[in-house]
């Protein structure tokens, strides 16, 4: 095994003190930025960049590479805290990991989800490792119509998952995808539904709905209800650590989760949040207590959680393999690749050897960091939910503002995120699920683009989604997880017809 | 924080000191990059920064993103804000005056001051090592048999890498409105269905499919810069008998109304810094081209290529 020398001669490298003193200032800097929302770890790499310009090369991607982990690793804080999603990728965590925060049982959702991350980035890495040049292999085959049928078995079960009925699911869906049309279409360069806004061409940002959503959302519902009912602060149920139970109920989705997040995470155009959603829909299925989703399970954050760490390392495969980024950081990063003159793709494995393993091996050390800076610190994170309600969401409503005016400073923005917030309010009062309006708007666009790609590739054939086996197989499955519950109730009511 | 705490008093200090026009060493200024971080013009914006900074051509750089629409948001933020402000600069390029055109916008960059063309990279021409071309003559002649079913990819729709494939259609003697290109957000993509196989053809900026390239998974077939480029087995266009060329370039911008003499200051300290050895190391680091050209000859320039930018982009259809 080459890459087991290569890969230990890496630690050799990672583990030099310089370089570990690097790791460590990227998972302290990358978690910072991973907490506040507004400030990604794509823009801390580039205000870096030029800061590192002088360092060796070695250094810097080390510390670059830690941000990105620390930044995935920090998003989640919030989102399980103070239900404020810092990125796109911790909506799903949002969802359950609220829920059991909320019932007082936030140091075993924080713990799930750094013990989970660290599973998942484990494995993640290893994958990186070894697997990288088969992986690409593959990846690269996967066409238009590929996306299209991955996005629509998103769509279907995304909206039969979330929400009392797959009809509920489906209009929050339709609402997502209709935000998703707004802006410049990518294929024609044509603005579409922006009524001529400029702060509309490109589009509805994630986060803007997301925060909008669920932390505004939110806190308008809970003063809606405050009212009537004097809420006192939640109190800590149980040890802030995780219990057998919790272990037992964790580590199966902790697995699957990777097994979804590293091979999406891999396709060029996969990205972080299609796995977490698809997590949340898988452990929901299987899970022995499906009736505890909605109100605080476990598995709802263990999954998804390992799913977005275990697609950050999936992203790097692209990254160092084809010089392909993949995410924003990603696309940064390519950008400190090219400072040194090193140019990421199929060569770099075979010219820098020590470099690309020696990053590799830090990914490894940044993960164990990760690990022991954060679980401390769960119990003081825990500890700022016992602020009073009034106090607790009047302190949402500002950070979450604060957030989005950092991140794009516009007076629209700011409209549209209190608009989003009372489009929340309505969505809980009248029972509609949430999540699908995400997922509408982050897939709604990239299956548009997938369908009219393989059309024009097809010149205008829509027989080319079924010619491909990939595609077929997806759509089939997407159309049957659309049918069959009706068909089985149907079925089940013509039985009981016959008795 | 004391470092930044000291940045902060020098900076307000310079700002009550600094009456009258400023000579170049005490320049303070902020560099708008119409895009997110990571892309084209942020890079450019943030190389431009770190050389004027070491090379002492000015004091203290920013760097502000203001991302959106092909760089027109940014651009029309500019026009508004730095109306004669002698500290503020924009960054732009030839994708801008195509988005300008497709998407109707406000303000073009007859609106602001040029100050320097910076940077000019060629495009390639490539296709996937399975291809059966091997020769520029070899896709001429594939486009003239089918133009629909030569299907290209590259970047956004209306930018530098479109275009070309409009040029290149016309010159094999069709249709550019039959042009079957496929947009992809950036070359990274594009490069996936290059890889895949999907599409006959692809454009990129040279630099970005140069690993692929050297590695044989693409067979370049020609280059859009007017002579060759050494280091580039690639060919240009001109050189293979086709009357095309297109160069992606970046430039520098001040605002609107500005002064002679603070025009002169920003000039002096951008040409300064162009000239540096650090400059020359860091855009080769980079895989850039230097294209540099000064005010004057920058401004026909652009006046140029808006009027050929509008005749590609009404011939395929995305302008009026």
């Amino acid at each position: 095994m080459d890459s087991l020398v290569y890969l230990l001669g890496g630690f050799a490298t990672a583990l030099e003190p310089m370089n570990l003193v690097f790791a460590a200032i990227g998972v302290l800097l990358g978690t910072a930025v991973g907490v506040l929302p507004g400030i990604g770890p794509a823009l801390t790499v580039a205000l870096l960049l030029p800061v590192t310009f002088k360092l060796d090369p070695g250094g810097s991607l080390i510390m670059f590479a830690g941000i990105y982990y620390g930044g995935m690793y920090g998003g989640s804080t919030t989102a399980i805290l103070l239900n404020t999603p810092g990125e796109s990728a911790s909506v799903v965590t949002a969802l359950e990991g609220n829920q059991m925060a909320r019932r007082g049982r936030g140091g075993p959702a924080l713990a799930t989800a750094a013990i989970g991350s660290f599973v998942a980035a484990l494995i993640a890495t290893l994958g990186l490792a070894f697997l990288a040049p088969l992986l690409v292999k593959v990846a690269v085959k996967f066409g238009p119509w590929d996306y299209f049928g991955l996005m629509l078995i998103a769509f279907v079960t995304v909206s039969a998952t979330f929400g009392s009925s797959p009809l509920r699911g489906l209009t929050s869906l339709a609402i997502g995808l209709w935000l998703g049309l707004i802006g410049i279409d990518q294929l024609t360069g044509q603005t579409r539904l922006a009524f001529g806004v400029p702060n509309l061409f490109d589009g509805i940002e994630v986060t803007t709905l997301a925060v909008g959503l669920f932390a505004i959302g939110e806190a308008l519902h809970v003063v809606s209800r405050h009212l009537r009912t004097s809420e006192k602060p939640i109190a800590i149920k149980g040890s802030i650590w995780m219990s057998r139970e919790d272990w037992s109920r964790s580590w199966k989705p902790w697995i699957r989760g990777t097994a979804l997040g590293f091979p999406i995470g891999a396709l060029p155009a996969g990205g972080a949040e299609i796995p977490t959603f698809l997590s949340y829909t898988m452990e929901r299925k299987l899970s022995k207590k499906p009736e505890e989703f909605g109100t605080g399970a476990i598995e709802g954050v263990a999954g998804p959680e390992a799913a977005n760490n275990a697609s950050a390392a999936g992203t790097l495969v692209p990254l160092l393999t084809l010089g392909l980024p993949t995410s924003a950081t990603a696309a940064v990063m390519l950008a400190g690749f090219q400072q040194y003159n090193l140019q990421p793709g199929p060569l770099l494995f075979v010219q820098y050897p020590a470099l690309v393993w020696g990053l590799v091996a830090s990914l490894f050390i940044a993960n164990v960091m990760l690990l022991v800076l954060n679980l401390p610190l769960v119990g003081l994170w825990v500890r700022l939910l016992k602020i009073p309600v009034p106090w607790l969401y009047a302190g949402i409503l500002v950070f979450a503002s604060m957030g989005t005016i950092a991140a794009n400073p516009s007076v629209v923005e700011l409209l549209l995120l209190l608009g989003f917030g009372f489009l929340g309010f309505l969505m809980r009062r009248y029972d509609y699920p949430i999540a699908p309006v995400v997922v509408g708007l982050i897939l709604g666009p990239l299956a548009d683009s997938a369908l009219r790609r393989s059309l024009q590739m097809s010149l205008g054939d829509p027989m080319i989604l079924l010619q491909h086996p990939g595609s077929a197989i997806m759509i089939g499955i997407a159309t049957l997880a659309l049918v069959a519950p009706f068909l089985f109730r149907g079925l089940a009511k013509f039985r009981q017809d016959e008795d | 924080m004391t470092f930044f705490a000291n940045r902060l008093v020098a900076a307000c200090l310079a700002t009550f000191v600094a009456i009258g026009p400023a000579a170049a060493q005490d320049l303070e200024v902020s560099i708008l990059a119409p895009a997110g971080a990571g892309g084209g013009w942020d890079s450019a914006a943030r190389s431009l920064q770190q050389v004027m900074m070491s090379t002492g051509n000015a004091r203290s750089v920013q760097v502000v993103n203001v991302p959106g629409a092909g760089g027109t948001v940014g651009l029309a933020q500019f026009v508004q804000s730095a109306e004669g402000s002698p500290n503020q600069m924009l960054v732009g390029g030839i994708t801008m005056v195509g988005a300008i055109i497709t998407n109707g916008a406000p303000y073009d960059l007859t609106n602001v001051t040029p100050i320097a063309r910076l940077t000019g990279d060629p495009l390639v021409i490539a296709v996937p090592a399975s291809s059966p071309y091997q020769t520029m003559a070899d896709l001429m002649a594939g486009i003239e048999g089918n133009v629909e079913r030569t299907i290209w990819a590259g970047g956004s729709a209306g930018g530098a890498d479109h275009i070309l494939a409009a040029l290149v259609t016309q010159a094999a003697g069709q249709d550019p409105a039959k042009v079957n290109y496929v947009a992809y957000s950036g070359g990274g993509e594009a490069l996936a269905a290059m890889l895949g196989g999907q599409v006959t053809a692809g454009i990129s900026g040279y630099g970005e499919w140069q690993g692929q390239i050297e590695s044989g998974d693409l067979r370049a077939l020609a280059i859009s810069y007017p002579e060759p480029i050494e280091g580039i087995d690639a060919q240009p266009l001109k050189a293979q008998g086709y009357d095309i060329e297109l160069v992606n370039w970046r430039g520098i911008f001040a605002g609107p109304g500005i002064s002679d003499e603070d025009k002169a200051v920003l000039e002096e300290a951008v040409s300064n810094t162009v000239q540096s050895a650090e400059w020359q190391e860091l855009i080769a680091a980079r895989g850039w081209s230097d294209y540099y050209a000064g005010s004057e000859e920058f401004t026909d320039f652009i006046a140029s290529e808006a009027e050929r930018v509008h005749e590609v982009l009404s011939s395929i259809g995305l302008a009026n």
